[in-house]
């Protein structure tokens, strides 16, 4: 055997490990999502989304939950979007290259790998007691945007990486003001990623429950929160309120609920897809 | 730009009213109380949480207009919360600990401890264990004290007749209410066993556990073992007193009712602000509880009272929203 016919060897063999690892990932995903299809999906049905929790597993119903889920990703949004384009852009192209921003940088990081439970405490803390918002709607979306803002802020500031630097020279060939060409240029052009990052984000925070049980959201809700300022539950909760009944018949209604949660999950996911794909092919240069 | 995303904006509006529109309307009983109103905010154990839910979900319609809400952070988180003067209700799977109760006092806050249902700790092995036909509260002891750890790991070194195989221990999480009782019962201090064993707040982990383990042991709330029976084995508990039942006796809903299986017979409880036992919807939800829940009790898995001890129950309430009442 030759060098190059053991090099061309090699070349195989990793190309087989790779798919190998990759199968693994998708193989271990495709059972968990066959194993909850099959548990949950002849559950679904327009009931089960318009009831109210119930001791009787087949009367009861995520009609609160879903809501709840809908209003804390609404208002998460809200919050959360703002302060962290805002966080990004000012680090991205007004931070000086100093000590401050080296900490900061290395802080936000950090924040990003913090567990979201210790999240949770914070809120109760702050938000909960101290601005006194009580287990709310607001106190809950306040606690997840703190969760999520360290990743939107560094999506976005990878985003307004990517935008070449002669964009911004060329612009402020032309006298636009460092505003301007922010405003004019650069947010455009990174838009889609940063939007990419800003849902990914809210996928993850769709699915905690341990930061808001810690807060103080509910299990049992019989009422669909009407403003912010509302008590509520989401589904993560009732999933795993429903888990741990004794009876068969609650697992097979969380199966359900996990099916929703995952349909939700899905649909953001496809937005980001979809945005990403339509703000690339917008940018021509 | 800004027009496609208005129009995301829009949709997702309208899909919330919509949704909030289109709530079913519920059904009320022919004596529903509409005149009633007011919110109960209740948190605390998970464990009688179902019980709670249960009897709230019957309250909805025969009070509609009172907003009822349970969280289940736990025994200890439900004091917490009790304490502050944060909740009305507290549900709770163990007695309010000495150093809650002075938060409560510090706070200015009293309360009354009412109690609501039975449940039987149940101690289990896997259905293919042939040797243990019983055990005595002193084995529990011996296997689950804190001086057990590392020690006590094989099935022989509790009976030498049984096997020489390692024992597999699985039990409940220790924020729990029913590791403090169980350890209260069994150990004889609350909080205080061996940390080598399987914990889990989730009982269905534990049933996944002991039911798939020839050598385990573990224990859980009554509920849990009546809705597994086919996978799991419960043991008869001897306390070594044939005062309460000679021998060693297996838990059931006669056994735990009666008292004869000690010590693993367990209270479950509710506690009431004295505050909020002034306000007219709360009380009248209090009266509702006692009314339905030996009946709903039963209905959720867990283990009624005698009912004269749900009049017993009642009659304390009623004396304590009396004595409320005069107050200032």
């Amino acid at each position: 055997m030759t060098n190059a016919d053991r090099n061309r060897l090699k070349d195989k063999a990793f190309q087989f490990f790779g798919i190998f690892c990759t199968f693994i990932g998708l193989a271990v995903l495709a059972v968990f999502l066959i194993d909850i299809l099959i548990d949950g999906i002849g559950r679904i049905d327009w009931e089960f989304l318009n009831n109210l929790p119930s001791r009787r597993a087949h009367r009861s119903g995520i009609y609160t939950a879903w809501i709840g889920t809908l209003w804390i990703l609404l208002l998460t949004t809200i919050i959360a979007f703002p302060l962290g384009i805002g966080a990004g852009v000012y680090l991205e192209e007004y931070g000086k290259k100093s000590r401050m921003a080296t900490i900061l940088e290395i802080n936000i990081a950090n924040l990003a790998g913090v567990p979201s439970i210790i999240y949770g405490l914070l809120g109760l803390e702050i938000f909960v007691r101290l601005m006194a918002l009580g287990g709310s709607l607001l106190a809950g979306a306040l606690t997840l945007s703190l969760l999520i803002l360290p990743i939107v802020i560094v999506t976005t500031r990878e985003a307004i990486k990517a935008v070449p630097r002669s964009i911004r020279d060329g612009s402020f060939a032309l006298g636009a003001s460092k505003w301007q060409t922010v405003w004019y240029q650069v947010l455009p052009a990174s838009f889609g990623g940063i939007l990419t990052g800003v849902i990914l984000a809210l996928s993850r925070a769709v699915g905690e429950a341990a930061p808001l049980i810690v807060i103080g959201a509910l299990a049992y809700v019989p009422f669909a929160p009407a403003s912010p300022m509302d008590e509520f539950t989401v589904l993560p909760i009732q999933i795993f309120n429903w888990i741990s009944r004794p009876q068969a018949a609650f697992t097979t209604n969380a199966a359900a609920a996990i099916i929703v949660l995952l349909v939700i999950t899905f649909i953001l996911n496809g937005i980001a897809v979809y945005l990403r794909h339509k703000w690339q092919k917008r940018i021509k240069w | 730009m800004a027009h496609t995303r208005l129009k995301h904006v829009w949709l997702l509006a309208v899909v919330l009213t919509g949704s909030l529109l289109s709530g079913c309307g519920p059904q009320y009983s022919e004596d529903a109380d509409f005149s009633l109103t007011g919110s109960i905010s209740i948190d605390g154990s998970s464990t009688v949480y179902p019980i709670t839910e249960a009897v709230a979900e019957e309250y909805r319609y025969h009070a509609p207009n009172v907003r009822t809400t349970i969280g289940v952070s736990g025994t200890g988180g439900g004091f917490k919360k009790f304490s502050r003067g944060e909740i009305d209700i507290s549900n709770a799977s163990r007695s309010i600990k000495e150093s809650e109760a002075e938060d409560a006092r510090a706070n200015n806050i009293s309360y009354l401890q009412l109690s609501v249902a039975y449940d039987g700790l149940t101690v289990v092995v896997h259905p293919r264990n042939t040797w243990v036909k019983d055990m005595t509260a002193a084995e529990l002891k011996k296997i689950w004290e804190p001086e057990a750890q590392g020690k006590i790991t094989r099935w022989n070194q509790i009976r030498p007749e049984w096997p020489d195989q390692e024992l597999h221990l699985y039990g409940a999480g220790v924020e729990s209410g029913t590791y403090d009782y169980f350890t209260e019962a069994i150990v004889g201090k609350s909080h205080s066993s061996r940390g080598d064993y399987t914990a889990s707040e989730d009982d269905n982990v534990l049933v996944q556990g002991v039911s798939t383990d020839p050598y385990a042991l573990g224990f859980f709330g009554y509920a849990y073992y009546e809705e597994n029976k086919a996978k799991l084995k419960a043991v008869p508990i001897n306390d070594e007193d044939d005062s309460n039942g000679a021998g060693a006796i297996m838990p059931s809903l006669a056994t735990v009712k009666d008292g004869t299986y000690a010590p693993l017979s367990r209270p479950l409880f509710i506690y009431v602000n004295s505050t909020a036992a002034q306000k007219q919807h709360v009380v009248d939800f209090l009266q509702f509880y006692f009314e339905e829940v030996p009946e709903l009790t039963q209905e959720v898995g867990y283990i009624p009272m005698p009912l004269e001890k749900y009049k017993q129950e009642l009659d304390k309430l009623k004396a304590f929203v009396a004595e409320t009442a005069k107050k200032p």
